[in-house]
């Protein structure tokens, strides 16, 4: 059974190229294009792990984050966080972040990352 | 001029630099050598008819003996030496220094104030890169684009067997994203071309743009051209963003002239005064367009800021004496919030900026609110505040700021952070 991957971008372009790339690797990957709504997808079908934007309409990356490890059913959910600056990147170490992708990133990158966080 | 406590020092340095014996250059000037060895070592005073005889005897220039700046000196010496306390300058031993090595303690004096300058500076690039949400936002979207760009070319360049479909949609994003970079790099070079100096900090964010833009119009368009639609030079603004607020700047105005024409404000003035609210009632129509044309006045020589409801400045036209803040919130004592929590009141009030001036002016201001979202949705608000100079000296006026960040009233029970002015800073 394919590894269910959850992303939540809302740059359509980036989402459609992370899409592509995951699903041509096997995965299964649902996409939200905002924070809102990430909670009960979460709930409804639960992710192998969650790409997460750091700057969302809505619900920012940070507050996504901090709901989902404050949530014993979603704590153990790894999550990678797609920052564009350092100091973003250490706000989301110290909420709980598994791993970091600095814009602009690569493909392998995104793909290498995924498949570490999932033991493949 | 009154004579230093220095001139003692002065004369003895002027003898020895002349190679001159105390007992020759007293007996001169009509007094005993160990007089005059009393006055070198400022421990008598000198007076003017003796000071014009030892200045005529030593070839000096009698103001030279006066040290007109030096009390300046002395206390600029005592603030540099009080801002390093870990190194014990001689505070006793300071006038004996200007004395004897006056250019050094000018120099010193100089660098010190070098020095404040440079930390002012350096605290207010740090507070404007921390604040500055134009350049925070303008490269957020540089890098999204350019995130977007590299995945789809890699797919693009990587994938042998991409439906035609895909290769399609990918090859749309790629020039979608690459006209979003162009744009986004356009915007980011003329933000930063505007100005880079310490000095100077005229980088300008759009709003900017369209305010120096009115600027060097004197603040001044002509009721005509502005009826009319004319172009007003919008080409020469920079950015596309400052030209869309310059046009929508335009249509507000050419409303305004409408309302209230130049020729006929100028006959309720002389009649009313510049009373926004009288003058409101004389034309029919809302303060809000009064305020802002009797902004344009050049006699009245008036400052004007806009707001919305979060408080965020949507204009600003300065009063000479009225510093406004280029980032983040003002002072939140303007009359100007006063008025945004109050809609359709008249807000009227003396104000006095902090600062070594300390001019007062009348501000006078008023908000309105809309809900343009229907009634069950959220309210929008606009409020503006005319900055008069204020001719009059009543006996109280409220005690102001530009904004926290820069304002020296340490005290303030209004203030939200420290100033860079304060130690706190």
């Amino acid at each position: 059974m394919s590894h269910h991957v959850l992303l939540i971008e809302d740059e359509q372009n980036i989402a459609e190229a992370i899409m592509f790339i995951l699903t041509r690797d096997g995965f299964r990957v649902s996409h939200l294009a905002e924070g809102h709504g990430a909670a009960s997808l979460v709930q409804q079908d639960r992710p192998d792990l969650i790409i997460l934007d750091h700057m969302l309409p809505g619900l920012s990356g940070l507050e996504i984050l901090a709901a989902l490890r404050a949530d014993p059913a979603t704590a153990a959910i790894p999550v990678m966080m797609l920052t564009a600056r350092g100091r973003d990147r250490d706000m989301a170490e110290r909420a709980g972040a598994d791993r970091f992708m600095t814009k602009p990133f690569a493909n392998a990158e995104i793909l290498a990352g995924v498949r570490a966080m999932l033991g493949l | 001029m009154p004579l230093s406590a220095l001139t003692g020092t002065r004369l003895r340095e002027r003898r020895l630099a002349g190679g001159l014996r105390q007992a020759d250059v007293a007996a001169a000037a009509g007094i005993s050598a160990s007089y005059l060895n009393l006055i070198e070592h400022n421990r008598r005073k000198v007076t003017a008819d003796l000071a014009d005889r030892l200045s005529d005897v030593l070839g000096l220039d009698r103001a030279a003996l006066s040290g007109g700046g030096e009390a300046l000196l002395l206390d600029g010496l005592r603030l540099a030496a009080g801002r390093v306390p870990a190194v014990p300058a001689e505070i006793d031993r300071l006038e004996e220094f200007v004395g004897r090595f006056p250019g050094w303690a000018s120099l010193v004096a100089d660098l010190d104030g070098r020095v404040q300058g440079l930390e002012r500076a350096v605290a207010g690039l740090n507070d404007r890169m921390t604040h500055d949400p134009h350049l925070s936002q303008s490269l957020h979207e540089l890098l999204s684009s350019l995130s977007s760009v590299r995945a789809t070319a890699a797919i693009l360049a990587e994938t042998e067997d991409l439906a035609p479909e895909v290769s399609i949609r990918f090859h749309r994003n790629l020039h979608h994203d690459s006209e979003r970079l162009v744009v986004g790099a356009e915007a980011l070079v003329a933000y930063l071309d505007a100005g880079s100096g310490l000095e100077d900090q005229t980088i300008l964010v759009p709003q900017e743009e369209v305010e120096d833009w009115l600027r060097v119009q004197g603040w001044s368009l002509a009721d005509a051209d502005l009826i009319a639609g004319a172009d007003l030079g919008l080409a020469s603004l920079a950015s596309a963003a400052a030209r869309s607020l310059a046009r929508a700047y335009l249509v507000q105005a050419a409303m305004d002239a409408r309302a209230v024409p130049m020729a006929e404000l100028a006959t309720a003035l002389a009649v009313l005064g510049p009373d926004p609210f009288a003058l409101a009632g004389r034309f029919g129509c809302d303060p809000l367009v009064v305020l802002r044309r009797l902004a344009l006045v050049p006699d009245l020589a008036a400052g004007l800021v806009t707001c919305d409801a979060s408080g965020t400045l949507t204009f600003r036209k300065p009063a000479a004496g009225f510093p406004l803040p280029r980032f983040g919130a003002a002072c939140p004592l303007w009359p100007l919030y006063a008025a945004l929590g109050r809609p359709q009141e008249a807000v009227e009030c003396v104000v006095q900026m902090a600062g070594p001036d300390g001019r007062r002016f009348r501000a006078l201001a008023w908000s309105i609110a809309a809900r343009p979202f229907g009634l069950r949705g959220p309210e929008t608000r606009q409020a503006a505040m005319l900055i008069l100079p204020e001719a009059t000296s009543p006996a109280s006026a409220l005690p102001i700021g530009s904004s926290c960040r820069v304002c020296p009233r340490a005290a303030c029970p209004a203030r939200r952070e420290p100033s860079i002015l304060s130690d706190d800073g």
